[in-house]
């Protein structure tokens, strides 16, 4: 077999081409080396293309009174103050630089009347702050990053003569392994989809863009790509998961007709006007405010709706509040009897806006609608439930650097990484951290290959990763892949989800051991020439891993805060604030450990009023003020 | 509420292969995507076929049903009759990899063809001012999700290999019209060399293109048309001529 096997050398290898692997390979490239992106799909089919409301990033393009300290308490309060403070402060302080940079390659977003980028309102964030296209921003950051990647490939054509000598993509291509020698990172594992042919590239830095795992989960606005991928091979290669237990259900997915449920409705629906209400055609969200909440939320309709044209005199619509309380609301509702006839709520912006601005300002979601659920958005409601969307937990990194904690060589941004959101996104808050961490960890990888050097890929570890590629096939009488992921998806969503109890996270983790015994006798039907099931059979093992990481975590974690809601635990707790639970991998199954979370500064801590800091805090905390 | 659907699939690679028959259950509201892939997890496991979103925001699942160019995800199973066979091929004009999978890759290799945007050297990031009337032209053309049905559907390489060098394709006509009307791309020329480097000359204007596009992007009225218009007035014309070498930006004409 290895003399088959395809071999490249690159400085670094990205794995994962959205928006944080197309800005890393970007940054990595014009620090001067060279790198291998690595799509699992076509060239700029990533994930980030579903992205629809906009990136965040406080221009005060619309409002001058915002900057990038409202941006960061906006984001530490989203998080429920369980972020990182110091990514929370590189993201909101980047932001808007990376933004305009976008401009500077060709982008074009909505204009203000006074031709700058426009910004619109979203949830969670004080200030209209996302700039937008539409409703297809990731679309729009994904291919001015894919032609900013043929331009360099342009350039080093006339430059070099060879457009792929320092820069190429390798579409449908799966990474199986990331390799380590001398217990640093030393390239990567993989076989290319159509061929089924296997693969080395041996790199001293790996950089890790894989997004997230929605997959794991049934109902979910995540395309195939999101098996946690990244996650798992971070967990093999000996590095930290943290946060996973916290899962973003985004709170307004379609839920009719059954092929589509999941599919993502944007947030911009109701940031441009949109409200829920219940099958008693009440608009139920203001019974649903939290304390914490109360001073920024408006209490009545009549001042709700008075937000839309005056801000600053009235207080926001408790529909933007933000996503994890929105859609614990709607699964209230519907539970208490007050659901529509296909589960979910209604969201109606027909009544608000007329038809022509709703066409332009939602045009994708308009298609959407009509043309898969016959429903015309400009004249009747939508039927909307949480759908899971986005894992805010993911690889342990520096915040400076996004080098993974324990794995030398290996950098991770986007969602796979953990820490920059806390217990909860905001909307609009992904883009930006794609461009501000993707960029960061090309800085990282670039400095990390200048100073280490080579390290080549040993024998024995190529012959190992060689070994698990065989394995589906060489198997046979195992089950059926997709029987197998049908089981997992149904599991995850039962009892990991939006809800969670320490009986059925128990039952979970017990029931994923079992699945872990089924798993590795999976056998694979066909050839290795693009077989769906073949890839599948890969992507299990990874999901499981997440699931089970999520399971462990949320068990481990007796509270509830964002995306984590412990119904035999329903508060919030100050002090599991003060700690992140860890995930690794021991060989057989996940370990979970507590260690604490980093401090604020004290120059951030006194960003804040003390009296919203004492809802999160305890009282010795408070009266710490923040470390220097 | 299900019901029964007889679907021909091709399974095979260029070198062979056949149409497949298959019977498969559809639920309500399905699309032709949800029963690709009932038959792929319960009949035919390797079934090899492109998707990602799901929500015709990707462009992976471009195919051939009953010989139509669509996306499998916004094909619904309730647009066919009762008792109709639907027939699913691969796209045509690009060589079958397996299945329903095509090696697109003549895609990429025009995209590299097209020289890139070019910003202006003395505008810095955060100064660029233009109104929303301006970009809305370049716009309409960057909602495109690269499905290739366009190229897919273009008579002048459907079934013409030989065309395929000199000829880059709807697709990447309405990349060259985006960086003519976008309002800050300083490299000029851009549709005389979609005429002389891009074949823009051989489109003879049907609008299958504009036809088979999810995206409804008006490619033949808003970008071929208007190009070729331009074309020929700069090239006949002396005034225009002069005119086009004296201004900074020739694009808006």
């Amino acid at each position: 077999m290895s003399t088959s096997l395809g071999r490249y050398n690159y400085d670094v290898v990205v794995i994962g081409a959205g928006g944080a692997g197309l800005r890393a390979a970007v940054e990595a490239r014009e620090a001067g080396l060279s790198v291998a992106i690595i799509c699992k799909s076509l060239f700029g089919k990533a994930h980030t293309v579903m992205a629809e409301g906009g990136v965040s990033a406080s221009m005060g393009n619309v409002n001058s009174d915002d900057n990038w300290m409202v941006h960061f308490r906006d984001t530490m309060r989203g998080g429920k103050f369980l972020n990182h403070f110091r990514m929370a402060e590189l993201h909101a302080k980047e932001a808007p630089d990376r933004v305009w940079e976008l401009e500077t390659w060709g982008a074009l977003f909505d204009r203000t009347k006074d031709g700058k980028i426009s910004q619109r309102n979203f949830g969670g964030h004080e200030y209209p702050r996302l700039a937008h296209v539409g409703d297809r921003t990731g679309l729009e950051l994904i291919r001015t990053m894919q032609q900013r990647i043929v331009a360099m490939q342009q350039k080093d054509a006339r430059d070099h003569g060879d457009a792929e000598k320092f820069i190429r993509v390798f579409a449908e291509l799966t990474i199986t392994e990331i390799l380590k020698d001398n217990e640093k990172v030393s390239g990567v594992y993989g076989y290319w989809r159509e061929t089924g042919e296997e693969v080395l590239f041996t790199a001293p830095a790996v950089i890790v863009a894989t997004g997230g795992i929605g997959k794991t989960f049934k109902i979910t606005s995540n395309s195939w790509e999101g098996t946690g991928d990244g996650h798992a091979l971070v967990l093999k290669a000996g590095g930290r998961l943290k946060d996973m237990e916290f899962i973003q259900f985004h709170p307004t997915g379609m839920v009719w007709p059954p092929s589509v449920r999941g599919l993502l409705v944007t947030e911009s629906v109701r940031g441009d006007g949109g409200v829920l209400t219940n099958s008693d055609g009440v608009r139920f969200m203001f019974n649903y405010i939290p304390d914490v909440f109360k001073d920024k939320y408006a209490d009545n309709e009549a001042e709700a709706d008075r937000w839309y044209t005056d801000q600053t005199n009235n207080r926001r619509p408790p529909e933007l509040l933000p996503r994890d309380e929105v859609a614990r609301a709607i699964n209230s509702e519907v539970k208490a009897g007050r659901g529509t006839e296909h589960g979910g709520v209604f969201l109606d912006v027909s009544k608000r806006l007329p038809a022509d601005v709703i066409k332009k300002k939602l045009p994708s979601m308009w298609h959407q609608f009509y043309e898969l659920a016959g429903v015309d958005i400009t004249k009747e409601a939508m039927e909307v439930g949480p759908t899971c969307h986005y894992v805010m937990g993911g690889v342990d990194v520096d915040p400076d650097t996004a080098a993974a904690i324990g794995v030398p060589g290996l950098f991770a941004a986007g969602e796979v990484a953990a820490g920059m959101h806390g217990s909860n996104r905001l909307g609009g808050n992904s883009l930006s951290d794609l461009l501000v961490f993707g960029r960061r960890a090309g800085i990282g990888a670039a400095e990390y290959v200048k100073s280490s050097g080579k390290n080549p890929v040993s024998d024995a570890s190529v012959k190992r990763a060689q070994e698990k590629v065989a394995k589906p096939f060489t198997q046979a009488g195992g089950e059926n892949p997709y029987t197998l992921h049908h089981e997992l998806q149904e599991l995850t969503q039962s009892l990991v989800g939006i809800i969670r109890t320490k009986v059925e996270l128990e039952e979970a983790l017990k029931k994923i051991a079992e699945l872990r015994n089924r798993i590795a006798k999976v056998s694979v039907a066909g050839g290795r020439e693009f077989n769906p099931g073949f890839h599948l059979s890969f992507d299990l093992d990874n999901m499981l891993l997440v699931a089970e990481s999520t399971a462990l975590a949320g068990l481990t974690r007796e509270e509830s805060r964002g995306g984590h809601t412990r119904d035999d635990f329903p508060t919030m707790n100050p002090v599991w604030r003060q700690s992140n639970l860890i995930c690794t991998f021991d060989g057989t199954k996940v370990v979970v450990e507590k260690i604490p979370l980093p401090m604020m500064r004290k120059d951030l801590f006194e960003l804040f009023d003390i009296h919203e800091l004492e809802k999160y805090m305890t009282q010795e905390e408070i009266a710490m003020g923040g470390i220097n | 509420m299900g019901r029964k659907l007889n679907l021909r699939i091709f399974r095979g690679n260029a070198a062979d292969g056949g149409l497949a028959d298959v019977s498969v259950e559809a639920m309500e509201g399905e699309v032709i995507l949800d029963v690709i892939h009932r038959v792929q997890a319960e009949q035919m496991n390797d079934l090899a076929v492109r998707w990602n979103c799901k929500a015709g925001k990707c462009g992976s699942c471009s195919m051939e049903i009953n010989g139509k160019p669509r996306l499998a995800c916004m094909t619904r199973v309730a647009s066919f009759e009762d008792g109709e066979t639907i027939t699913i091929t691969p796209l045509r004009a690009f060589p079958v990899i397996k299945d329903l999978v095509t090696d697109v890759s003549f895609n990429y290799k025009k995209a590299m063809e097209v020289r890139a945007y070019e910003h202006p050297v003395d505008l810095k990031p955060g100064d660029a001012r233009m109104q929303q009337i301006d970009v809305e032209r370049s716009q309409e053309f960057r909602k495109c999700i690269e499905c290739f049905l366009c190229q897919d559907t273009c008579h002048v390489i459907r079934d013409h290999e030989e065309n395929k060098k000199s000829f880059a394709g709807p697709r990447f006509f309405i990349r060259l019209a985006e960086l003519d009307m976008h309002p800050l791309d300083t490299l000029r020329n851009r549709k005389q060399s979609a005429q002389a480097e891009h074949g823009l000359g051989m489109c003879n204007i049907t609008k299958c293109c504009t036809e088979v596009c999810p995206e409804h992007i008006r490619i033949t009225d808003n970008a071929i048309i208007p190009m070729k218009e331009r074309v020929v007035d700069v090239k006949y014309d002396p005034l225009r001529w002069l005119g086009s070498v004296i201004r900074k930006r020739d694009g808006i004409l």
